[in-house]
């Protein structure tokens, strides 16, 4: 109760209205932008739309490649995130639980990767995918981005798995049951909130990404989200209400996502937030 | 049952090991090769030093350097709105698990879609000028994205507005973590909110802020290229204004199929990371001995 009668509490109110605010205001401003027509827009560019058309969405959704855009960008998520929690599942059920030679080596260079830049790894890939003819492929992509979202993986995975109680291992084994079982039946399914966590902390960076998209999918038929927006906000550059309807268009799923799973989202940020 | 063998454990990390040797280990290794080679194609010939003279030499090159240092003055600012945001959060105020998913929305929109919101709404034209003017501070109402003056600043407040959220992400997940009777004790004694600020909640997070510093220095040097390309019009304009060095080499590589010249200042930004990373690991172990 004490707490409550501070007189700092207005203070502290305002402050975090302040800053709910500032954190909105682009949301709402490309909202309430897509629901003008460009006359409306041209007059009145603070205030809601008199009557709204919804236009802009059906143009967007008709005359550019939206859909193809997302699906690809669905793809790589999709690839990607499972091609790493496999490998990462694996690797890190290794790390935490079975002594082995170079054991402490791998985790720690794992554990640093997650700092390089991926900046730095473009232009030796670049070359190769060139040479191998797998720029603008799907799996050429999806092994960059699983690879990148890998050593954030393994260190989430190690942690959670060194949480596992020894004696759920140990009785396991002496029924008999066999590595691999021991992983599949008892650790995975304890394991599912962290792997939640982990897609989607990764969903969101393989979807966000820009870099290694237009890089990788340079072929118009493989373009991603992000590098359809970059493509598509500079050929609509004066439509600014059609530029923004694309941009609802494109946040949407992340942020029906958001709404809908707000506790995995928030759990996921919070433990993922070394990326 | 599987008899239990030496060889299973490296079976397990196998894949693992292969996949992080394909996408960083064998990158790390080319650049350093690629920078000492005029490379056309696949491969070329050795040619020493010349492509690092190449890039030092070159004035766009430094001028993209300088943007990136700029960048870092964005930092203090983040700290700051990020210990306010959090530490308020954490006291649980009314309605604070709504704050909550309120500003960590910025974290979860895609850098382009708010780069390209972002970039209309600072047009000089546009909404945000528009709101000054009606406020009479027409003296403010800049040309925030044409000016090559301006432009880069723009795009900080841009950084800014984003990854703040992230270090009110990390902050927070430290402070729900703090032990909450220390505090309580503290203000059974009397302490007021700041006392209790300075004194016992920022030494707790001494841990957490500096590695939440660092992450953000490897950022503004070498982790901007989303923020960039979309508010400098995929070129680091208006002109060069907003070059930086991450957008050097994409233009090295892509615009100029110079991979040796890509290469060489990509060693150069992978050197001054790996300082950072090691500086990280120190921070981190004492984050968590904390």
């Amino acid at each position: 109760m004490r707490a409550a009668l501070q007189p700092g509490n207005a203070v502290k109110q305002l402050v975090l209205l302040l800053a709910a605010v500032l954190a909105l205001v682009p949301t709402i401003y490309m909202v309430v932008t897509a629901l003008k027509s460009d006359e409306e827009y041209a007059i009145d560019k603070l205030g809601f739309p008199h009557a709204p058309v919804l236009e802009n969405f059906r143009s967007v959704l008709v005359d550019s490649p939206f859909v193809y855009w997302m699906l690809n960008s669905a793809i790589l998520v999709a690839g990607a995130v499972l091609l790493s929690t496999t490998i990462s599942v694996l690797g890190a059920y290794a790390i935490a639980t079975m002594p082995f030679r170079g054991r402490d080596t791998l985790l720690t260079v794992s554990t640093s990767l997650m700092a390089v830049p991926p900046v730095v790894m473009i232009v030796p890939l670049f070359v190769l995918y060139t040479r191998l003819n797998m720029v603008s492929t799907y799996s050429g992509a999806i092994l960059i981005y699983a690879g990148l979202i890998t050593p954030f993986s393994v260190y989430l995975l190690v942690t959670f798995f060194r949480t596992v109680p020894r004696e759920l291992y140990e009785a396991a084994h002496i029924d008999g049951a066999g590595q691999f079982t021991i992983l599949m039946k008892v650790v995975l399914p304890l394991s599912l909130p962290a792997l939640v966590t982990l897609v989607v902390v990764n969903s969101l960076y393989v979807w966000n990404d820009l870099l290694i998209a237009i890089i990788f999918m340079q072929d118009d038929a493989k373009r991603t989200l992000m590098a359809g927006i970059s493509v598509f906000s500079g050929r609509y550059n004066n439509q600014v209400p059609l530029t923004m309807a694309g941009m609802v268009i494109a946040s949407a799923p992340m942020f029906i996502l958001y709404v809908l799973f707000q506790k995995q989202f928030i759990r996921g940020l919070m433990s993922g937030a070394i990326k | 049952m599987t008899p239990p063998s030496r060889l299973t454990p490296y079976l397990y990390v196998l894949p693992l090991v292969a996949l992080l040797a394909f996408v960083f280990g064998y990158p790390l290794l080319r650049i350093f090769e690629f920078s000492f080679k005029m490379v056309r194609g696949i491969d070329g010939p050795w040619i020493g030093l010349r492509n690092y003279q190449l890039v030092l030499g070159q004035s766009l090159f430094w001028e993209s350097v300088l943007h990136n240092l700029q960048l870092l003055l964005a930092i203090p600012v983040m700290v700051g709105i990020s210990l306010i945001v959090s530490v308020l959060l954490s006291e649980r105020v009314a309605g604070w698990k709504l704050y909550r998913i309120i500003v960590f929305v910025p974290f979860v929109l895609a850098i382009p879609i708010v780069a390209v919101v972002m970039k209309r709404m600072f047009q000089f034209s546009g909404p945000v000028n528009e709101m000054l003017r009606w406020m009479s501070l027409d003296f403010m109402a800049l040309d925030w994205i044409g000016s090559s003056d301006v432009a880069l600043w723009t795009v900080m407040i841009l950084i800014i507005w984003r990854e703040s959220a992230l270090g009110i992400i990390l902050f927070l997940a430290r402070l729900l973590s703090l032990d909450e009777s220390v505090i309580e004790a503290a203000k059974i004694d009397g302490a007021n909110w700041w006392h209790r600020l300075w004194h016992i909640i920022l030494p707790e997070m001494r841990g957490v802020i500096e590695f939440y510093v660092v992450v953000s220095v490897i950022t503004m040097l070498a982790a901007v290229f989303s923020y960039i390309y979309i508010m400098g019009g995929g070129r680091g304009g208006p002109g060069t204004s907003t070059e930086v060095v991450e957008l050097y080499i994409f233009n090295a590589l892509i615009r100029s199929s110079l991979p040796g010249i890509a290469s060489a200042a990509s060693v150069m930004l992978f050197l001054v990371t790996g300082v950072l990373i090691f500086l990280l690991f120190r921070v981190r172990r004492r984050a968590e001995a904390t």
